[in-house]
């Protein structure tokens, strides 16, 4: 499902080659809208594998559910380090929980 | 700032760029990445090539990661047993002769993946790998995908991001390479090889999937969406031998989210229930081994329940501790972490509200069920010389899932690494086929500009997707078909082949778009034949014929394949003989 860019903090990837969210993307979605800004071109095209948010080095990029499977405002927010991440979720009625996941052997 | 990639205008304005290798992968999720590392193991001095339309740092299937490896051959465990469960899953019909080689193969690239980095639990005891039921696993593989891509580099691999493969370039009827074009900088690549490996996995997005809504769903699937079935559909146009495609793999999944449930049942052993809270498999599929009854007996029992008026039906989560709901949530983020998102949009408490599961939109994926190209057991070769196969888009061996895809890689690597060393000669190229070729590429960027109306890629791919779920046995239809529907859905995918020249695409992603549902339509085409064929209900669920409901072995118990002639476009249905290797019962297994 889409993923959400915060205009905010979206700084392009002005550093890079290529936006890294453009890069990682194996649907080709994300590109750089008229502003220099991420954009998702088809957000049906969604697969949530969450590449993109997790590739963000601005933490610019949230990954959202489709409404009509999920409620609304429910967020999972992963904080990547070198071997583990960190998700935070928080459910529909503000509660959370939080998971520290090993992702690489040290 | 990378600039944004112009279009064509003309053909004559398309650059071509050519490029020459020794053994060219197309596709480099698990299956090609291990296809490439093995290949430059056995011979360093080749020139090893990666085709990958996406990045492969996170393209394939394991794109977001995997939380297990479903057959790992633990300690005590033999070949044979393994072949033996395969075989009683799959309703006893595999490819024996492949799938002992893949079985002596399993264990070696997972154990490799763990000393690259990948994180595989122990049992602090004995020090080996914690179980996930007989043959499953647990790992944590948010970045194995990462890890591998990371090897392939180090072992001196070419990797072609963003180029998109649409044929095979063909010489005297051998595969010389392949051709496609770059989704960014919009050129032609031509690729020469001395040896080429398939390895783009299957194909979703054949059949709707019930989740869509119309607006930001399309792609809710349990499959990679982007896994489009580029490889079987090169292969179909080129004439290669096809097997088994009626074997479709729909499964039970998470409802309304199309998630995996082998976490849940396997991993925390949960029973299926149905809306009146009946274990729906000890009560009426006892005889077909209960909880652990044949893979299509699963993804088909909910949905008979349903029909039944007795849904919706769930995995019974309300028995599970705390800890292991959470170590489950775990398990999620490793492999499809949206689904703890989808647990918490949904306000869902575990253990008093189960998980809801329903079956999924069909999928053609040999890394489950058998579909894809027929293999010779001595070299991992197709029947087009000169062309390898690995992985989801090779047939015959059902459920080898991960391990079994990278065992595959391995596999095909040798076989085409022993192929280039007996090669005499320079490969020639006709250049007319590219040429050829290269319209058939553009065709819908010159359309665009030339008739400035047509037909957009996904006009057509809906058509296509409502078509095949209604007439050829989609989700919505309970995975049931007849001959008069599934003749309805062969009669208007002609027309849609036929339709094909009014495609246009605005842009080069547009472009891509394209040629997936081009390449789809080719596969749907390929499996109505194999469905109409098999006039029998061989896995109820998988291949159900509301017409020919009983199985019938005196006609059927053999493998169906087809070959699509290059020349006419005519499919040939013919059936190949099942040959036994591994004693015993094939409906059991042990």
């Amino acid at each position: 499902m889409p993923p959400k860019v915060d205009l905010t903090k979206c700084d392009g990837c002005k550093a890079e080659e290529e936006p890294l969210c453009e890069q990682i993307c194996p649907g080709n979605l994300m590109t750089l809208n008229d502003d220099g800004k991420a954009m998702c071109r088809e957000s049906r095209d969604c697969w949530d594998c969450m590449s993109c948010t997790k590739i963000c080095p601005q933490g610019a990029i949230e990954t959202r559910l489709p409404y009509q499977l999920g409620y609304y405002p429910a967020k999972l927010i992963p904080k990547v380090g070198t071997n583990k991440i960190i998700w935070t979720c928080v459910d529909k009625d503000g509660k959370i929980e939080r998971f520290i996941v090993k992702t690489r052997n040290d | 700032m990378a600039m944004k990639a112009k279009l064509p205008e003309s053909l004559d304005q398309v650059e071509k760029v050519y490029c020459e290798t020794d053994i060219l992968i197309i596709g480099a999720g698990n299956a090609g990445c291990f296809a490439a590392i093995e290949a430059k193991r056995k011979n360093p001095d080749l020139k090893v090539t990666l085709m990958e339309k996406a990045y492969i740092d996170r393209s394939g299937c394991l794109a977001a990661g995997m939380d297990a490896i479903n057959t790992y051959l633990k300690k005590g465990k033999t070949i044979e047993d393994f072949i033996k469960w395969s075989r009683s899953q799959a309703g006893g019909l595999l490819r024996e002769d492949l799938a002992i080689k893949v079985a002596e193969n399993l264990n070696a690239p997972v154990e490799e993946w763990e000393e690259w980095g990948l994180p595989i639990k122990k049992n602090e005891d004995t020090a080996e790998y914690a179980n996930r039921g007989k043959w499953d696993i647990t790992i944590q593989g948010e970045s194995m995908k990462p890890i591998i891509a990371e090897k392939v580099r180090e072992y001196g691999c070419e990797v072609l991001n963003r180029v998109v493969a649409t044929n095979y370039l063909l010489k005297d009827g051998r595969v010389v390479g392949a051709m496609g074009f770059h989704v960014r900088q919009g050129k032609m690549v031509v690729v020469k090889a001395k040896a080429t490996i398939i390895a783009t996995g299957g194909a979703a997005g054949i059949y709707k999937p019930y989740t869509n809504d119309g607006s930001d769903s399309h792609h809710q699937l349990w499959y990679s969406p982007f896994n489009t079935g580029a490889g079987y559909a090169m292969g179909i146009r080129a004439g290669a031998e096809m097997t088994t495609f009626e074997m479709r793999w729909c499964a039970t999944r998470t409802k309304d989210f199309t998630g995996p449930i082998d976490t849940i049942s396997v991993g925390y052993g949960t029973p299926m229930i149905n809306g009146k809270g009946e274990k729906i498999l000890q009560k009426r599929y006892a005889e077909w081994g209960g909880e652990t009854a044949p893979r299509f007996i699963r993804a088909n029992a909910p949905m008979e329940e349903w029909m039944e008026g007795r849904g919706p039906c769930f995995m019974d989560t309300t028995g599970m501790s705390d800890e292991e709901i959470k170590q489950m949530k775990n398990d999620y983020l490793n492999e499809r972490p949206t689904y703890v998102l989808f647990l918490a949009a949904r306000g869902q408490d575990l253990k008093k509200e189960p998980i809801e599961i329903y079956g999924n939109d069909p999928y053609i994926v040999g890394g489950h069920t058998a579909s894809g190209y027929w293999l010779n057991s001595e070299d991992w070769s197709t029947t087009l010389p000169g062309l390898f196969a690995c992985g989801d888009v090779a047939g015959g061996v059902p459920n080898k899932f991960v391990g079994g895809c990278a065992a595959e890689g391995l596999l095909a690597a040798r076989g085409a690494v022993e192929y280039v060393a007996q090669l005499n000669g320079e490969i020639e190229i006709d250049e007319a086929q590219v040429e050829a070729e290269k319209a058939r590429i553009y065709a819908p960027v010159f359309r665009l500009i030339e008739e400035g109306d047509g037909v957009k890629p996904k006009e057509m791919e809906e058509r296509m997707q409502r078509l095949m779920d209604e007439y050829a046995g989609g989700v919505h239809q309970f995975f049931r078909m007849n001959e008069e529907q599934l003749q309805y859905a062969l009669k208007h995918i002609k027309i849609l082949q036929d339709q094909v020249k009014y495609l246009i695409a605005n842009d080069l992603h547009e472009l891509m778009g394209a040629h997936e549902v081009i390449d789809r339509l080719d596969v749907a085409e390929v499996l109505i034949h194999h469905l109409l064929y098999r006039k029998e209900t061989r896995w109820p669920g998988w291949q159900t014929r509301t017409d020919y409901p009983e199985k019938n072995d005196e006609a059927f118990d053999c493998f169906v394949n087809s070959t699509r002639d290059p020349e006419t476009g005519e499919v040939k249905i013919f059936t190949r003989e099942y040959e036994q290797i591994v004693p015993g019962d094939r409906m059991k297994p042990n």
